[in-house]
């Protein structure tokens, strides 16, 4: 059958990785803030944010690295807003991760339009190249799939690996997931409740804005409305599909990456007789599919979207 | 026997609000010594502990602590990092562990320097063996502590003290979790350590373990000491005196002859999601003119049978009759009608809807009640006047009738639960751990209240943890241990430790 041969295509496979590679930034941003008990619905806005932060960067001229640090920075002031505002002052998450998605997509538009008051068509960058590493490229098969990524996809790919590490082989990764499980063992031990969310957050927005720039600096080379698409609550629901996890993390992304090719494959070949929109559905159908199987038994962070004050016990 | 003094407490003073917590304590522990604290809720035992360890900051009054060389510093208040650093640990009623950590984590959590590529625990490994080793204190280093026991978590708790170099440790109710026997053990690792130096303060509410394991008594009342004094030279009525500030009534059991059975359970299995949600083939009756009291440890499956006995949950296989009817229909409005009166583990969240009031919060069981409704309607009037007279027969005060039940203190929502308890004079009463928590005042009340429903004719199923309170009110002892019950046959407190333990008496 045509439809199983998508399977055996090189081009399926290194597309499947390519649409990964964001929502691996955005898993992974949105997954240290929850295991430090805080719920981050600015994902969506500081994709944008980041999208449009680095791609503005290096269109002004900055180098496309300096544009992905431009991005982070930009995460990092959405996230800490949200910081401020859900930690010491212990608002709802929702409201105020909502809040911010609104302040950055609006803001990010409003600078967008201020800086290109006269583009018709959006100005394009040079964006991240494929990364050719000789003899590996080589190899059949899975040389020409990870070697048709960029730069940007073995950073998140090389990042799961590094939250990892940290959340699980070194004291700051063990003092956030204990402040996302039980603040008042945090607050005895003598450690900063404060410090260590406010910190997870800022961390784990910055990482989310690059998942942003990924789209304007290598997937694409320019910034458009509406471009982030719902990914960033796509990355929310993977944070629960992958139960906190950075592993699964990447596994969850890379499904997600690989339902998306596929249907955009399998509508070339049956688009005769289904309507599109059936195919566009269709990832964001199994992913809730997906949840509703996995959340109902999900092992939440126990001091998830629960404010703490000090000297309240 | 004079002793280096360690600590000491100048009259520390603090309020919230209008209400005065602490009032110019003093307090002196010395080198080596149990100091046990005692009051009722709401003295303030808690609030002065948190000052010392520098969770709460005093208004007034100093701290001064002893280094290792046994000179006295000041200590600076409101800063926990600093009570730490002088060698002051503290074991929180409500553990201050993460569930999601193994018990070594939890113990290196914040003695670690943070920003480091890795760990090595090799050293922190050894030192806790060490301490393990010295006083007893056991526990399994690699597990999550979700998985431990209670018990073991507190041992965790108390490693992570001692790990930290504490030379003072404060322990707020140790005992109100342990089975008789980890309580015993635990002070038997407690007098360990103070042999090695260490000075311990614990607060309790249980007197037989203050008289038994500590040196000294120190005693509050409304936010003052009200009376210090060797342990040798105190027995329980002049503690008790002391504490409620004057002579507790005795709660007298009369003798009677047991009725006809009013519940009874044949064979009874519920399947829970967890084993503490779950009876595996359970046994009992309660007659009339009886309280019987279901002792054990909490999670055993006390839970399935007060769930079952409300008619939240039916059983899987085996019936449960009351009075000579077998029931089918499990259904809470049907068990308040069958003659189940309900006293709840949880007052403040299944016992009265907090944002209701109290008069509403005191007819909520009886809507059908043409008293209380006609044709549908709601007869204020009619309603205001049971609240108002329930208020007065059961002694329930607070902001008024109108006031919502939130409002209430945990002693009367309890109050207000008997009164709508006891009102429809229900045949069967469920009393599931009715004194936890309340002061010695409210306590003698719901067990005065439950005796005098006893002597009109109601069974009584009594789940307690409180071993003291099973042994006082019961006719008949039953203790549950993984979801099964057995018949005590004794009254002798080890003797049952053992079978809620899990250990054939």
């Amino acid at each position: 059958m045509e439809a199983l041969e998508i399977f055996l295509n090189v081009n399926f496979w290194a597309a499947s990785l390519r649409i990964a590679s964001p929502l691996i930034f955005g898993v992974l941003g949105a997954l240290i803030c929850e295991r430090a008990g805080v719920l981050n619905l600015g994902i969506e806005g500081i994709f944008v944010a980041g999208a449009m932060a680095g791609w503005m960067a290096v269109w002004l001229g900055a180098g496309l690295w300096g544009g992905v640090a431009v991005a982070a920075f930009a995460g990092a002031f959405f996230g800490l807003i949200h910081a401020i505002l859900t930690i010491p002052l212990g608002l709802s998450q929702h409201v105020s991760g909502l809040g911010v998605t609104m302040l950055a997509t609006s803001a990010s538009y409003f600078t967008y339009r201020t800086a290109l008051p006269d583009v018709s068509s959006p100005p394009r960058i040079v964006p991240f190249q494929p990364l050719d590493i000789p003899i590996l490229s080589d190899l059949p098969f899975l040389g020409p799939v990870l070697f048709q990524q960029t730069a940007m996809t073995w950073l998140a790919i090389i990042l799961v690996g590094v939250v990892w590490w940290v959340l699980n082989r070194t004291p700051l990764g063990l003092a956030v997931r204990a402040v996302g499980d039980n603040p008042d063992a945090v607050d005895a031990q003598g450690l900063s409740v404060y410090g260590l969310r406010i910190g997870a957050v800022v961390v784990g927005s910055s990482l989310m804005a690059l998942g942003g720039a990924f789209l304007t600096m290598s997937a694409f080379d320019a910034f458009f409305f509406g471009m982030i698409n719902g990914r960033g609550w796509i990355a929310i629901a993977l944070v629960i599909f992958a139960s906190w996890r950075p592993g699964k993390a990447l596994l969850g992304a890379l499904l997600f990456g690989a339902f998306d090719a596929f249907q955009v494959r399998l509508q070339t070949q049956v688009g005769a007789f289904v309507p599109s929109q059936i195919f566009l559905m269709a990832p964001y159908v199994l992913s809730i599919i997906a949840l509703v199987l996995l959340a109902r038994g999900a092992d939440y962070p126990r001091a998830l979207l629960k404010p703490w004050f000090k000297g309240q016990r | 026997m004079k002793k280096d003094l360690v600590l000491s407490l100048n009259k520390l003073s603090k309020r919230f609000g209008k209400v005065i917590a602490n009032d110019a304590v003093s307090i002196e522990l010395h080198r080596g010594e149990v100091l046990a604290l005692l009051g009722e809720n709401g003295a303030g035992k808690t609030t002065l502990m948190n000052m010392l360890f520098g969770h709460y900051l005093p208004d007034s009054g100093s701290v001064e602590v002893a280094d290792s060389s046994g000179n006295m510093h000041p200590l600076p208040l409101g800063n926990p990092q600093a009570a730490l650093a002088a060698g002051i640990g503290m074991v929180h009623q409500h553990f201050a562990l993460a569930e999601n950590l193994t018990a070594l984590d939890n113990i290196l959590l914040g003695s670690e320097k943070l920003f480091s590529l890795g760990r090595n625990t090799s050293a922190a490994r050894a030192k806790i063996n060490g301490i393990m080793e010295r006083t007893g204190l056991t526990a399994p280093l690699d597990e999550l502590v979700g998985r431990l026991s209670v018990g073991e978590r507190q041992r965790v708790e108390l490693l992570k003290a001692l790990y930290r170099d504490a030379r003072i440790l404060v322990l707020d109710e140790p005992t109100a979790v342990l089975t008789p026997q980890e309580a015993d053990a635990l002070f038997k690792n407690i007098g360990a350590m103070t042999k090695e130096g260490l000075s311990v303060i614990f607060i309790s509410h249980k007197l037989r373990e203050v008289l038994a394991f500590s040196h000294r008594i120190a005693v509050l009342r409304h936010g003052k000491k009200v009376g210090e004094m060797e342990t040798a030279k105190a027995d329980q009525r002049s503690i008790a005196r002391m504490m409620v500030g004057e002579d507790s009534p005795v709660t007298k059991r009369e003798k009677l002859d047991p009725g006809k059975p009013v519940l009874h359970l044949n064979a009874v299995r519920v399947t829970g999601k967890s084993a503490r949600n779950s009876l595996h083939g359970v046994d009992l009756t309660v007659n009339a003119h009886e309280i019987v009291g279901i002792a054990g440890v909490s999670g055993n499956g006390q839970n399935a049978l007060a769930m079952l006995v409300s008619g939240l949950v039916s059983p899987d296989e085996g019936e449960l009759s009351v009075e000579d009817n077998i029931i089918t229909r499990f259904n809470p409005a049907a068990f308040i009608k069958a003659g189940i009166g309900r006293i709840p583990e949880d007052r403040h969240h299944h016992g009265v809807v907090g944002a209701m009031s109290v008069a509403e919060n005191l007819v909520i069981e009886r809507l059908d009640d043409t008293e209380v409704q006609n044709r549908g309607f709601l007869r204020s009037g009619a309603i205001g006047a049971i609240a108002e007279k329930l208020s007065k027969n059961y002694d329930v005060r607070g902001p008024g009738a109108e006031a919502p039940a939130r409002l209430l203190s945990g002693g009367n929502i309890q109050k207000l639960i008997l009164a709508r308890v006891f009102e429809c004079a229900p045949k069967l009463i469920l009393a599931n751990q009715p004194t936890r928590g309340l002061d010695l005042g409210a306590a003698n009340e719901v067990s005065r209240r439950l005796l005098e429903a006893r002597g009109r004719g109601a069974g009584v199923l009594l789940i307690s943890e409180d071993l003291d309170e099973i042994l006082a009110l019961s006719d008949r002892v039953m203790v549950i241990h993984d979801g099964r019950i057995n018949a005590a046959n004794t009254t002798d407190r080890q003797a049952i430790g053992m079978m809620m333990a899990g250990e054939a008496a």
